[in-house]
């Protein structure tokens, strides 16, 4: 109940946090998936490639979260304190699962399909837009809302280098040991997780052929 | 009358493989109108040739003409589209209706939309299938003999001179198989194609083809008319006989 008058008296500045939350996930899965598919992509025509890339997203993807805003804040350009630090790292945990799944999903379509179109006279651009990106990509978005989901969770954290966020509330609460604080930013968070989730695979489902 | 095949000296050899070839010096050619039917067991080289034809393999040596054009000179994918192909598991697109896998290559080659339907509908019954209840199905939703005569009408649709067939009748049920092959035979006459015939089902090759090759390790052990293959003394065609 403390939470809820919590909310009626800072309506404007959750309202605030919320909104800096999804734009915090939005934009950075948005750039994840236009870096992380043409990479799996590029995976599926270019094999070699593939060990080192998916190899090298998984050593990002085990860095803990706030080592890795602390890595980036020192670097030029890409790194300081806000929301466009919070971003790279959000984008370099949410590119592992696009492009594992592009890479997988693509290479899962039958090859006796793939034959068939390339048999028929489809270049290598037709193939993929018209063939293996539509077939694939069930299990393309399945990449998405899995990093979708984990950039909720981890852009909380996003509010350690000052990049705003549901985070704000939970930090401000574990430092001045205030419960309902801390809850007024988790509670959201996991809520957004869940809906994340649920509406993303609903989507996927219809996408999967 | 130029052939509308011509093959002269094919070999594949495996890249990497020390020197295994899968087809070795290959000559044949196809007249218009004229079926050669590939014989030969499972591993033989038969769909090895198919590709090297349409180039979804490079060949290692030899020349294939397409009537009276060096293929090595034009594009693969050009090559393709004037290729009629109907590929040994069938592969239609899951995702398109029956009416969109039948009116592909069309799509490719940038026919009007009105265009390609009325070709669609003309290919649909030429195969035996209502284009009514048929052009907008799934291919999910077909028979295993519905779906072969799709992937038949869908090599037809840009009308190439050429039609690459790998067993387009297996997987089937003895008694459709037998259907399939009468309507094929019909078909045969009309179209007036010059076609290569993938099987290794002897009785089919005998009534399906003008003439007979039988290949046997990467080579053609034999190459003769259906009265020819009858008669030969070849082990390799004399086993085959038997085992029908
Ligand atoms: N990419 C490849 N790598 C290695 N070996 C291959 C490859 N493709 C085909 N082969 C081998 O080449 C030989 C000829 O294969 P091919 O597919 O042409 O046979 P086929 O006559 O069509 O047989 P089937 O009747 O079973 O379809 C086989 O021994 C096969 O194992
Ligand atoms: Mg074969």
């Amino acid at each position: 109940m403390n939470l809820l008058r919590f909310y009626g008296d800072h309506a404007r500045e959750a309202f605030g946090l919320l909104g800096q939350h999804l734009v915090l996930v939005g934009a950075s899965t948005f750039l994840a998936v236009l870096i992380g598919v043409p990479l799996g992509v590029l995976l599926t025509r270019r094999p070699a490639w593939r060990g080192p890339v998916l190899g090298l997203a998984n050593v990002f993807q085990t860095i803990p979260s706030l080592a890795l805003f602390g890595f980036l804040i020192p670097l030029p350009f890409l790194g300081g304190i806000g929301a466009r630090t919070a971003i790279v790292a959000l984008v370099v945990y949410a590119l592992l699962p696009i492009v594992r799944n592009t890479y997988v999903g693509i290479s899962g379509v039958d090859p006796a399909v793939r034959e068939a179109g390339r048999g028929m006279g489809m270049t290598d651009g037709q193939l993929l837009t018209m063939v293996e990106i539509p077939l694939g990509l069930g299990v393309i978005f399945a990449g998405v809302r899995v990093a979708t989901v984990v950039g909720v969770g981890t852009a909380t954290i996003a509010a350690a280098i000052g990049a705003g966020g549901l985070g704000v509330y939970i930090f401000r609460g574990v430092s001045t040991v205030d419960d309902t604080l801390i809850l007024a930013g988790a509670l959201p968070a996991a809520i957004l997780a869940l809906i994340a989730d649920g509406l993303l695979g609903l989507i996927e489902r219809r996408l999967a052929r | 009358m130029t052939p509308v095949l011509e093959v002269r000296d094919l070999s594949y050899r495996l890249p990497g493989a020390g020197d295994r070839h899968l087809v070795t010096a290959l000559s044949f050619s196809v007249a218009p109108g004229e079926t050669l039917v590939l014989l030969g067991r499972s591993g033989s080289g038969k769909t090895t040739t198919l590709k090297l034809i349409n180039r979804l393999l490079e060949p290692t040596r030899g020349e294939v003409r397409l009537q009276g054009e060096a293929t090595a000179t034009l594009e693969p994918y050009r090559l393709r589209r004037r290729i009629g192909y109907v590929i040994q598991e069938i592969g239609l697109f899951p995702h398109f209706t029956v009416a969109q896998n039948v009116g592909l290559v069309p799509r490719l080659e940038g026919w009007p939309p009105d265009r390609i339907a009325g070709r669609v509908r003309e290919l649909l019954a030429l195969v035996g299938l209502d284009p009514d209840e048929f052009a907008e199905r799934s291919p999910r939703a077909l028979s295993g003999g519905q779906r072969q005569r799709v992937g038949v009408a869908r090599a037809l649709a840009a009308d190439p001179a050429l039609l690459l067939l790998d067993e387009p009748f297996g997987a089937l049920d003895p008694i459709t198989r037998v259907e399939l092959q009468r309507e094929f035979r019909a078909l045969e006459g009309r179209l007036g194609k010059g076609m290569v015939f993938v099987t290794h089902d002897v009785r089919e090759g005998l009534l399906l083809g003008t003439r007979l090759g039988l290949m046997h390790e990467g080579r053609l052990a034999f190459l003769g008319t259906a009265e020819e293959f009858r008669r030969s003394n070849d082990p390799q065609v004399k086993q085959f006989m038997e085992a029908a």
